[in-house]
């Protein structure tokens, strides 16, 4: 029982982290344009499959150095030649273009890459297991994946809190006007977080390649959970974000360890019901089986009971 | 890569504007079928894979050697259905409204089901004007059991069957003794766990089952929580119906885990799977299918892949039925002389076919389910003549069990149109 509970929760850990790259973009993005990044998961992509490009050439380790330049860069001329003009006609146009911009990448891979998966290999130098407990193997990558997450976040913490770069940001959030006023170049501003923001869902695809596989469809797969994390954060909170990406990755990973089931909440009811009832496939529902879904479970009650999100400070 | 993609797009377009051009000129018209599968999303890659080896087919068998029912070309008509019932029913619409007359569709039991209530549906409806349902994949057993239909034929061994064959091969390792079921959670993966456990209880009552789990279908974004469970189950070996990309990410989270451990499954190869597992999965992992592997059994079956292989280095002869299928479609076409597709299942009943890798395949009547070899294969890098995803890597035949070994009984009562 340990031991399943030991590796719920690391796994908990590498989900949630990673998610966290991603979602610290979208929400940083989401803070400063007040406009959800339906294209965010697509950088994702965009990330592995660069990075798996470069690993054929020059290894690994160029790709993590590259892919998320190349990915920060092309999101910086999204915003500057595409977003910034689609603005000017407001939150829907601008809505409607990233939802585009999604479906369009994710084309486009297919177009340059091929519909099949990808053969790309974490880096041999971590191809060893990092410890054994329990007879379980925890490979190097995994721990790598988690150093590089916790690295980015404080990092981004210290950069947004402490620096005089963040202060700029922090401002240039609530109060563009003054700001530019103050003589700061705050379209720029908007350009460089958005490529940042980017190059963050970049090196998130990078690192997740190999394990969580390259395939046209890794967008998707992780899009939509990325949403419901920023929005149980509190749209455009960094440190909900945080809370929200470890509390639904240690959710999953738990609930899929864990063999309790619609049979057992019955029992503890004293109800019964036979095989030949007619919503059988109901009362035997068992939490793994719908681990994977908990978070819209988890996004309705938020919305319900706690609309601004965890760490929320927006009010309509 | 991208200009030979181009260029093929070009010449694909240049082809439908010429071909429909002639087509209302020239007596010949060209015999239609559609292609309904997931040709982007999720599952893209397995069915524009499936794509590329149907538009072979019709090419190298059958247009380049001057067509069929005296001169008439095979015009294969992709209708993207991204894997989805309901986009599948938008084109299915799309291919009434376009006169196609037959449908090969066979990624995901639940588009196959969808698909077979709606042809039935609109066949009662619409007499004269039925559509044929060529059924080159999905495998759930339901389809020529409770909801076989006159106008459904099936090119692969259904789920039941192929688990017979392997849980024959698990039964003879006397050192397995625990067994963790993994699956999809819909009427496929349903079926693989509810028949392993079945058919095991019976032939290997000492094994136990210590894991019996399904998880959503394509949603999945890591599976060691999965493997996480497994590990500590003890299992010796696992068995799966997975396909596509939850095929691939499970099989690797295993391996991953540095588990040691067979894992038997329907989907495990080809379309990116075999050069991700590489060296990692060989031995370790195995495939019930109905193609022979290696090594090829015929030379005209070698030189009939390399010609694709040669075409398409991208990709493999992964669904080598799709040739079947052809060929005893046509094979019917000629018999009944019509491209009816009442004429065509007549003449499809109980057809007996002699395949490319000199297999004998038969067409069961009263179910419309193909009764035809069926093989174990494993993962492996040694002997392979024909590898896979350009890896090296490709499927070794370990074991085979003849045609009509494989039969099982069937609930079918079909409703016969009247004519």
């Amino acid at each position: 029982m340990l031991e399943v509970f030991v590796f719920s929760t690391l796994n908990g850990l590498v989900t949630g982290l990673l998610l966290f790259m991603l979602a610290s973009g979208l929400t940083l993005i989401f803070s400063m344009m007040g406009v959800l990044n339906f294209a965010h998961a697509s950088f994702y992509m965009l990330g592995a499959y660069f990075a798996y490009s470069v690993s054929l050439k020059l290894g690994f380790w160029a790709g993590l150095f590259f892919a998320p330049l190349l990915v920060g860069t092309l999101g910086a001329l999204v915003e500057r030649y595409a977003l910034r003009r689609v603005h000017a006609h407001g939150h829907v146009a601008e809505l409607v273009f990233t939802f585009g911009l999604a479906f369009l990448i994710e084309e486009a891979v297919q177009f340059f890459w091929g519909a099949d998966t990808k053969n790309y290999r974490s880096p041999d130098l971590l191809d060893f297991p990092l410890f054994v407990l329990f007879g379980q193997e925890f490979s190097a990558y995994r721990g790598f994946m988690i150093a590089i997450s916790v690295g980015i976040f404080l990092v981004l913490f210290y950069v947004l809190t402490r620096s005089r770069i963040g202060i700029i940001i922090q401002a240039a959030i609530t109060h563009p006007h003054t700001v530019a006023n103050l003589g700061h170049n705050v379209p720029l501003i908007f350009m460089v977080v958005f490529g940042v923001g980017t190059a963050l869902a970049g090196v998130a695809g990078v690192i997740a390649g190999p394990v969580l596989t390259t395939f046209p469809g890794m967008a998707v797969v992780l899009g939509s959970i990325v949403f419901v994390i920023v929005v149980i954060g509190g749209l455009g909170s960094l440190g909900g974000a945080f809370v929200a990406s470890l509390m639904i990755g240690l959710l999953q990973s738990y609930a899929i360890a864990s063999n309790l089931g619609m049979s057992d909440l019955l029992n503890l009811l004293g109800l019964d019901f036979s095989r030949d009832h007619p919503l059988n496939d109901l009362w035997t529902l068992t939490l793994p089986q719908i681990a994977p879904v908990l978070p819209f479970l988890l996004l309705v009650l938020v919305l319900i009971f706690r609309p601004t999100g965890l760490a929320g400070k927006r009010e309509e | 890569m991208k200009r030979l993609h181009c260029r093929n797009t070009l010449r694909f377009l240049l082809t439908g504007l010429v071909l429909s051009l002639f087509s209302t000129a020239s007596a010949q018209e060209p015999v239609r079928i559609a292609f309904i599968d997931p040709l982007s999303g999720t599952f893209a890659a397995i069915g524009t894979s499936g794509l590329k080896q149907l538009q072979y087919a019709a090419d190298e068998l059958f247009n380049s050697k001057g067509g069929i029912l005296g001169g008439r070309m095979i015009e294969i008509v992709p209708l993207d259905n991204k894997q989805s019932p309901t986009d599948t029913q938008i084109q299915f619409r799309r291919a009434v409204s376009e006169g196609l007359r037959i449908i090969f569709q066979g990624n995901s039991s639940a588009v196959a089901n969808t698909l077979n209530s709606t042809i039935s549906r609109h066949n009662r409806r619409n007499p004269g004007q039925e559509f044929l349902q060529i059924n080159y994949s999905a495998v759930d057993p339901i389809l020529t059991n409770e909801q076989c239909s006159f106008w459904h034929f099936r090119f692969d061994a259904h789920a039941v069957m192929k688990l017979n064959v392997l849980t024959d091969y698990i039964a003879m390792s006397s050192d397995i003794k625990k067994i963790y079921i993994i699956g999809q959670d819909y009427s496929f993966g349903q079926v693989v766990s509810d028949t392993s456990i079945a058919l095991l209880r019976e032939k290997r009552p000492d094994i136990e089952i210590v894991g019996n789990e399904f998880h959503p279908i394509g949603q999945v974004k890591d599976f060691t929580p999965y493997v996480t469970k497994i590990v500590s189950s003890d299992a010796d070996a696992v068995i799966t119906g997975n396909f596509g990309a939850d095929m691939v990410s499970l099989a690797r989270s295993i391996i991953d885990s540095g588990l040691d451990i067979p894992i038997y499954t329907f989907y495990a190869a080809y379309d990116g799977i075999t050069a991700t597992l590489g060296a990692d999965g060989v031995d370790k992992i195995y495939l019930v299918h109905n193609d022979a592997g290696n090594p090829i059994p015929t030379e005209e079956r070698l030189a009939y892949t390399r010609n694709f292989k040669r075409l398409n280095p991208n990709n493999d002869m992964t669904q080598f039925r799709i040739t079947n299928a052809l060929q005893m479609l046509v094979q019917a076409m000629e018999a009944s002389q019509s491209t009816d597709p009442y004429d065509i299942a007549l003449a499809l009943e109980d057809m007996r076919f002699t395949n490319m890798s000199g297999e004998e395949l038969w067409m069961r009547g009263e179910d419309h389910q193909i009764i035809q070899p069926l093989h174990i294969s494993v993962h492996t890098d040694q002997n392979i003549v024909v590898d896979a995803d350009n890896s090296g890597f490709g499927l070794y035949r370990d074991f085979s069990v003849a045609g009509d070994e494989t039969v099982v009984d069937h609930s079918c009562r079909m409703r016969r149109p009247r004519r």
